[in-house]
């Protein structure tokens, strides 16, 4: 499923736009309003969000929308209902949920259900690749994909191991840190990060944490395969709800797509 | 006294769930404490400083009067109550400091609940002339306002948590987050036996001083083991290296007492062994007490120090393979051990060990005076006057 999209937007010479979205926050009919609304602009692969009470890798805007969502009782059962529910209309989903959970949901009952629900293929990012084998085999056995993380601290050997490991696309974290709004200034590293793993692997690049502008997106276009954005999308229609915030998100996201294509 | 497996795991628990970011530094640390640890000279600055600086080894005492009333057992505390700060929190962040300065690290990070391992933290800190970042809750900051004036007065910047529950549950994440953004330069100086690989073996390592130490006084004085040793477990530092002097002795019992809070019909209490499920938080895979969808719930205990949903790791394996056993203690009787304690002893308890008192109290009822209930007395209880 995500091969097909990445393949698409190479022939249209572009990279990739990969939104994230709270699922629930403040509630599922707003997520569903958004994610139609990010699939009408033009969006290839939509993470979306499951709410955890205890979200490590998140910087304050993320956390603060699984508050939200988990205020309303949204859990992963929910999420799950609602890319059901978003099978035929959204753009791919792909969840983005801690280990836990999972873990008591039950990892081949989670495998199974998202299989089920129609959904692309999970990324949990406090599961790296040492602790990765059994829910990447459960997903992996339902063809759903497992894309894991690299991030600047990642010695080379290990991002290759990573990238091998990785179904679907790997997922490169663009600075130290949690996710929100805001890239490091200094390119240098990523980029040079970005070119050693070229070297290692074919599979799509996916740069996130930190990607806000339209110039973020060009200035990553000749690096990556795709641009995920997070923190600054749901900064963008926090405190809105149903088709408000959905326009506020077409509004947002405009100008990101349009930065898309490779000069 | 085992190590944890190649993975970080005793049994089933542990291992190392954290984001990418944090791996290499969880690598760098784990090379660098096993070196450390293979090394005499690092154990030799250890030990000089648990001697001259924290005043290292504490005494064992007799409680003669708190218990005569049920029992004829000699009931001996191990007295971590008299270590400069207070409580056993420093021969742990004593030996993270030592090893931060090997690793070259600049600047010392913590998470702290009631404020005891920030202040321990913040002490080595001025020590060693690290600058010392503390991440605690909005609401601990106003429960504990004392610690946090001595945590400034030691030159330490104390950071207010205000995210989810506002207590060490949220601090602790945050103090992760921090982490990831200064992992080059940073040393997270962890306060329990919790978090990813190798936190849980490494503070065990550190606290482990105290049963060492417990078992040679305990058959210099008496000539015998104890029968029973009792501590309280939160995260579970101190019991852990209480037990970790008597682990291998078969015929010691090991007992870890859990706060009760209100009672465990409810949820307001924190007793993440006996009324928990396994799961993954911190970094690691144990007991927590969280929801039927996996959302770690809010917990509650009269003493900050083990209100906490989680718990270390090798608890959860010594839980599961009855090397020790859990047990809790409420509230209410924590407070009436903290009082009766002090009036019969002269000593008062920190909240958090009032907690194992209350227990050695209900265990010396069942015991005679060929046994011996061996008690961590692990912080003083300064810190909870006009709390109870």
């Amino acid at each position: 499923m995500l091969g097909a999209v990445f393949e698409r937007a190479r022939r249209e010479k572009r990279l990739a736009f990969i939104p994230y979205v709270m699922a629930g926050d403040p509630d599922l009919e707003t997520t569903e309003a958004i994610l139609l609304a990010l699939t009408a602009a033009g969006a290839d692969i939509i993470e979306l969000g499951v709410p955890y009470s205890d979200p490590l890798a998140d910087g304050p805007t993320i956390a603060a929308a699984g508050q939200r969502a988990l205020r309303g009782a949204t859990h992963l059962r929910g999420v799950l209902a609602l890319a059901s529910q978003c099978r035929e209309s959204c753009a791919p989903i792909v969840l983005f949920t801690y280990y836990n959970p999972v873990y008591q949901f039950g990892v081949e009952r989670f495998a199974r259900d998202a299989a089920a629900a129609g959904v692309a293929g999970a990324i949990v990012p406090d599961v790296a690749l040492e602790e990765s084998a059994e829910l990447r085999g459960a997903l992996g056995a339902r063809e759903l994909a497992m894309p894991l993380l690299v991030a600047p601290s990642t010695p080379d050997q290990r991002a290759a191991r990573i990238a091998d490991a990785a179904t679907g696309f790997v997922y490169v974290v663009s600075r130290l840190g949690v996710t929100g709004a805001g890239l490091a200034p200094d390119f240098a590293p990523l980029r040079r990060q970005l070119a050693s793993l070229r070297e290692v692997t074919k599979k799509p690049l996916a740069v996130g944490f930190g990607v806000t502008s339209p110039q973020d997106v060009r200035n990553l276009g000749s690096l990556a395969d795709a641009v995920v954005v997070g923190s600054a999308l749901i900064d963008s229609y926090a405190g809105t709800r149903a088709q408000s915030a959905a326009a506020r998100v077409r509004d947002f996201v405009a100008p990101l797509i349009a930065a898309l294509p490779i000069s | 006294m085992s190590a944890p497996d190649a993975r970080g795991y005793f049994g089933d628990f542990g291992g190392r769930f954290v984001p990418e970011v944090l791996i290499a530094a969880l690598d760098e640390l784990e090379r660098a404490m096993t070196a450390a640890f293979a090394d005499d000279t690092f154990w030799d600055e250890y030990h000089a400083v648990l001697r001259d600086f924290v005043g290292r080894p504490s005494p064992i005492y007799r409680a003669q009067r708190y218990a005569a009333d049920v029992s004829s057992v000699p009931l001996v505390m191990k007295r971590e109550d008299t270590n400069h700060t207070g409580a056993h929190k420093i021969n742990n962040t004593v030996g993270q400091a030592l090893l931060a300065r090997r690793m070259d690290k600049r600047r010392l990070l913590a998470e702290t609940g009631a404020g005891q391992h920030g202040v321990a933290t913040a002490t080595v800190g001025a020590k060693f002339g690290l600058p010392v970042d503390v991440y605690m809750g909005a609401r601990d900051i106003e429960r504990q306002a004392l610690n946090v004036e001595v945590m400034r007065l030691l030159g330490a910047e104390v950071h207010a948590v205000t995210s989810g529950t506002q207590t060490l549950k949220d601090a602790t994440n945050e103090a992760f987050r921090v982490w990831a953004q200064r992992v080059e330069d940073t040393f997270y100086v962890i306060g329990s036996v919790v978090g990813a690989h190798p936190y849980p073996f490494m503070v065990r390592e550190f606290q482990k001083v105290i049963g060492i130490e417990a078992r040679r006084q305990t058959l210099e004085r008496y000539g015998r083991l104890p029968s029973d040793v009792i501590a309280c477990v939160g995260g579970g530092s101190n019991a852990m290296g209480i037990f970790a002097g008597f682990v291998n002795d078969a015929e010691v019992k090991l007992w870890g007492v859990e706060a009760g809070g209100k009672g465990l019909d409810g949820e307001e209490h924190a007793a993440s062994l006996q009324a928990g499920s396994v799961g993954v938080l911190h970094g690691s895979r144990s007991y927590l007490l969280q929801s039927a969808e996996g959302q770690v719930r809010e917990t509650h205990s009269i003493s900050a120090g083990l209100d906490y949903p989680g718990v270390g790791p090798e608890h959860a394996f010594f839980k599961e393979s009855g090397r020790a056993t859990y047990v809790n203690v409420t509230d209410a009787q924590a407070i009436e051990a903290f009082h009766g304690f002090a009036r019969s002893e002269g000593i008062l308890p920190a909240l958090e060990s009032a907690h194992a008192i209350a227990f050695a109290r209900r265990l010396a009822a069942q015991r005679d005076a060929d046994d011996l209930i061996l008690v961590n007395l692990s912080g003083r209880g300064d810190k909870d006057i006009g709390r109870c």
